[in-house]
C-alpha cells in the first residue's frame, strides 16, 4: 500500500468531521464530530511516521490523544453546564452572547 | 491439501485455527461446568444441597440449563431500540472472548518437528491487548442498558460502565508493577522469568520472587469489580435494581450476558495466574527434573496451569457466596480513593527496587 | 491480503463516519464512533504500529467514548429535534463547504510521492521505540501534558459542579 492511500482515507474522515460540525445541532454530536477530525489526523501523523521510519510520529499521536481525551472532558464538563441552565444542547438556542 | 500444511505458512495457520478451537471451545465448556460448580459450592456455603437431581451430583444441571434457555420464549421489549438491543449481548461475548487470545496454556510444545508455542498470538504488546479487550467489554453493558428503554435497566448500565471504567484504572496500574519487573510485555517472556520454584513467582516479596504482593491484591479487587462480581455486583444487584443492565433480556440473550461474565471471570483468574502465580510453570522444581523435557512435562505444565486457573475461579465463587455486597458510593470511594493511590505507590515501591537492582531478571 | 485488509477497513471506518454525522439518537453516534475508533487502531496496525493500536483502543475507543456516552445517557438526549429543523441553507452550504476541503485535501495528497511503504526495521512500532523518543527527546511535553491532564481534571469537575 502506498501513503496516498492512507492518507486519501485520513483526508475523507477528516472532510466527514468537518461535515458533522457544520450540519449537526446537537453539541455532543458536533464534539464527536471534531473527535473524528482529530482521528483523522492521527492516522495521517502515523502514515508520515512509517514513511519516514522514526518514532517522532507516534509520540504526536500520543499527545494528540492526551489532549483530546483533556478536550473531550473539558467540553462535555461545559455542555452539562449548560444543558443544567438551557434545558437543550441544541447550538442553536445557545445564543445568550448575540448582539 | 495436506502438503500445504507442511508449509510453514500452512502449518502456522492450521496450529493458530486449532488453538482457537481448541480454546474457545473450552472456554464455553468450563463456563457450563462453572454454572454447576457456583451452585454446589454455594449450597455447601450455605448448609443446603446444590442441585443434586439431574444426573449423578446434578452434573447434567448445565445441559438442563442450557435446554431451559433454549426454549423459554425471546422476547424483545415493543419500545427497546431492536438493532443495539440485538447486538449487545455479542458486544459483550466477543471482547471477553479475545482477551483470552494473549494468555499462555502451556509450554511450546514440539509438534511434528516445529515448535508451537501455545498462545494463540505471541504479540509484543500482549497484556495491552488483554486490557484493550476488557475496555471494550464496557459496550455491551452500557448498550444493553441504553436499548432496553426501561429506567432500571439505565441505571443498572450507567452503574455499571462508571463501575469498570474506574477499575480499569486500578487493573492497569497494578499489572505496571509486573511489567517494570519483567521489562517486557509479552505474556511468554513474564511466565518465562518464572521459571523454577515456587518462589521465583511475582506475587512473593521477597529477592527471589517479584515483590508483586500488593500488586496482586489490588489486581484480584480490580478483577472483581471488573467483572461486575459479587461484592462489586451493583450494576446486576437481585434486590436492588430488579436485574440491572440485563432486566429485559430474556433465554439465549440473557445466557450470552451470563456466558460473557464468567468467561471475564475465567480471563481475570488466567491472567492473575499467567502474571502473578508463574502461569504454567509447576513451581516444585525436582518435579520437573523427574518429568525431564518431553510430553510428560508439558501435559503437567497444562494441567498445572488449568489447577490454579480453578482455584482462582473457586476463590471467586467463594467470596461471592461470602462477602455483603457494596454499595455504589462506597465502590466507587474504594476505587478513587483507595485502589488507585495504593496502585500508584505499589508502582513508585517498585520502581525504586528495579532502579535500585533488588529484582532477579530471570 | 494486506489490500483485502486495507479495503475492507476503509469501508468500514467511512461507514461508521457516515453514521455519526447522519444518525439523529446521539447515543447510535457514540456507538458508531467507538467502531471507528477501532477500525482506525486497525488502520495503525497495518501500519506496523501496534502499539499506537492497542493505546488507541485502550484510551479512546475504551475511555473516552465511554465517557461522552455516559453523559449523553446522564442527559437523555434525544433525537435531534424535529420541532426546529435546521435550514435547508445549513445543509447545502455545509456540504458544499466540504466537497471543497475534500478537492483540497485530495490536490496536497497528490503531490505526495508515490512509493510504497518502507518495510521499517523491526522496532518501529514498538513500545520500547516509542519510549525511547517519548522520554528522550519529548521529555519536557511529557511532563508538561501531565500537567494539562491535570488542569483539565480540575477544570472539568468545577465546571460540572451544581455548587461550587
Amino acid at each position: 500500500m502506498n501513503p496516498e492511500h492512507y492518507l486519501i482515507v485520513s483526508a475523507v474522515l477528516f472532510s466527514l468531521g468537518v461535515a458533522g460540525v457544520l450540519v449537526r445541532r446537537q453539541a455532543i454530536t458536533i464534539l464527536m464530530s471534531i473527535e473524528l477530525m482529530l482521528n483523522a489526523g492521527n492516522l495521517a501523523f502515523i502514515t508520515f511516521s512509517r514513511m519516514h521510519g522514526t518514532a517522532e510520529g507516534q509520540v504526536y499521536v500520543f499527545f494528540i490523544i492526551t489532549l483530546a481525551a483533556a478536550e473531550a472532558a473539558v467540553g462535555l464538563a461545559i455542555v452539562i453546564a449548560l444543558f443544567r441552565l438551557r434545558e437543550t444542547t441544541d447550538v442553536d438556542e445557545l445564543n445568550l452572547l448575540r448582539w | 491439501m495436506l502438503d500445504w500444511f507442511s508449509t510453514d505458512l500452512g502449518f502456522q495457520i492450521g496450529t493458530t485455527f486449532a488453538k482457537v478451537l481448541i480454546v474457545v471451545n473450552s472456554l464455553l465448556g468450563v463456563v457450563a461446568v462453572m454454572t454447576w460448580i457456583e451452585r454446589r459450592v454455594s449450597g455447601v456455603i450455605q448448609f443446603r444441597w446444590g442441585p443434586n437431581r439431574v444426573g449423578p451430583l446434578g452434573l447434567f444441571q448445565p445441559v438442563a440449563d442450557g435446554i431451559k434457555f433454549l426454549m423459554k420464549e425471546d422476547i424483545v421489549p415493543s419500545d427497546a431500540y431492536r438493532p443495539i438491543f440485538i447486538l449487545a449481548p455479542a458486544m459483550a461475548m466477543v471482547p471477553a472472548l479475545c482477551a483470552f487470545a494473549v494468555i499462555p496454556i502451556g509450554p511450546t510444545i514440539e509438534l511434528f518437528g516445529r515448535a508451537v508455542p501455545l498462545v494463540i498470538i505471541d504479540i509484543d504488546g500482549g497484556i495491552l491487548f488483554a486490557l484493550a479487550a476488557a475496555s471494550l467489554g464496557v459496550y455491551g453493558i452500557v448498550s444493553a442498558g441504553w436499548s432496553s428503554n426501561s429506567k432500571y435497566s439505565l441505571m443498572g448500565g450507567l452503574r455499571a460502565s462508571a463501575q469498570m471504567v474506574s477499575y480499569e484504572l486500578g487493573l492497569a496500574l497494578s499489572l505496571i508493577g509486573v511489567i517494570l519487573i519483567s521489562g517486557s510485555l509479552r505474556p511468554t517472556e513474564i511466565v518465562a522469568q518464572q521459571a523454577g520454584g515456587f518462589w521465583h513467582w511475582n506475587v512473593f516479596p521477597w529477592f527471589t520472587g517479584g515483590w508483586q504482593t500488593l500488586g496482586f491484591l489490588l489486581f484480584v479487587i480490580a478483577g472483581f469489580a471488573e467483572t461486575n462480581r459479587l461484592p462489586f455486583d451493583m450494576p446486576e444487584a437481585e434486590s436492588e435494581l430488579v436485574a440491572g443492565y440485563h432486566t429485559e433480556y430474556s433465554s439465549m440473550k440473557f445466557s450470552m450476558f451470563f456466558m460473557a461474565e464468567y468467561v471475564n471471570m475465567l480471563t481475570s483468574a488466567a491472567l492473575a495466574v499467567t502474571l502473578f502465580l508463574g502461569g504454567y510453570h509447576t513451581g516444585l522444581p525436582w518435579l520437573d527434573s523427574a518429568l525431564g523435557q518431553g510430553w510428560a512435562l508439558w501435559t503437567v505444565q497444562i494441567l498445572a496451569f488449568m489447577a490454579k486457573v480453578g482455584c482462582f475461579m473457586f476463590f471467586f465463587v467463594w467470596v461471592r457466596w461470602t462477602l455483603p455486597r457494596f454499595r455504589y458510593d462506597q465502590l466507587m470511594n474504594l476505587g478513587w480513593k483507595s485502589l488507585f493511590p495504593l496502585a500508584l505507590a505499589n508502582l513508585l515501591v517498585t520502581g525504586v527496587l528495579v532502579a535500585f537492582d533488588l529484582v532477579h531478571q530471570g | 491480503m494486506e489490500t483485502v485488509a486495507f479495503y475492507s477497513l476503509t469501508f468500514l471506518a467511512v461507514a461508521s463516519a457516515l453514521v455519526v454525522i447522519l444518525q439523529r439518537k446521539p447515543v447510535v453516534s457514540a456507538l458508531a464512533l467507538a467502531f471507528n475508533l477501532v477500525c482506525i487502531a486497525g488502520f495503525y496496525l497495518l501500519l506496523q504500529a501496534q502499539f499506537m493500536a492497542l493505546l488507541q483502543v485502550i484510551v479512546y475507543a475504551g475511555a473516552i467514548m465511554v465517557l461522552i456516552l455516559f453523559v449523553v445517557m446522564l442527559l437523555n438526549l434525544g433525537d435531534e429535534s424535529t420541532e426546529r429543523p435546521s435550514r435547508p441553507i445549513q445543509r447545502w452550504l455545509g456540504g458544499l463547504l466540504t466537497a471543497a476541503l475534500a478537492l483540497v485535501f485530495g490536490f496536497s495528497v497528490s503531490a505526495v510521492v508515490g512509493a510504497p511503504l518502507p518495510d521499517n526495521a523491526a522496532p518501529f512500532g514498538t513500545a520500547a521505540a516509542l519510549g525511547q523518543e517519548l522520554f528522550g527527546r519529548f521529555f519536557y511535553p511529557f511532563e508538561v501534558i501531565s500537567l494539562l491532564l491535570l488542569v483539565a481534571m480540575i477544570g472539568a469537575v468545577l465546571l460540572a459542579k451544581r455548587r461550587l
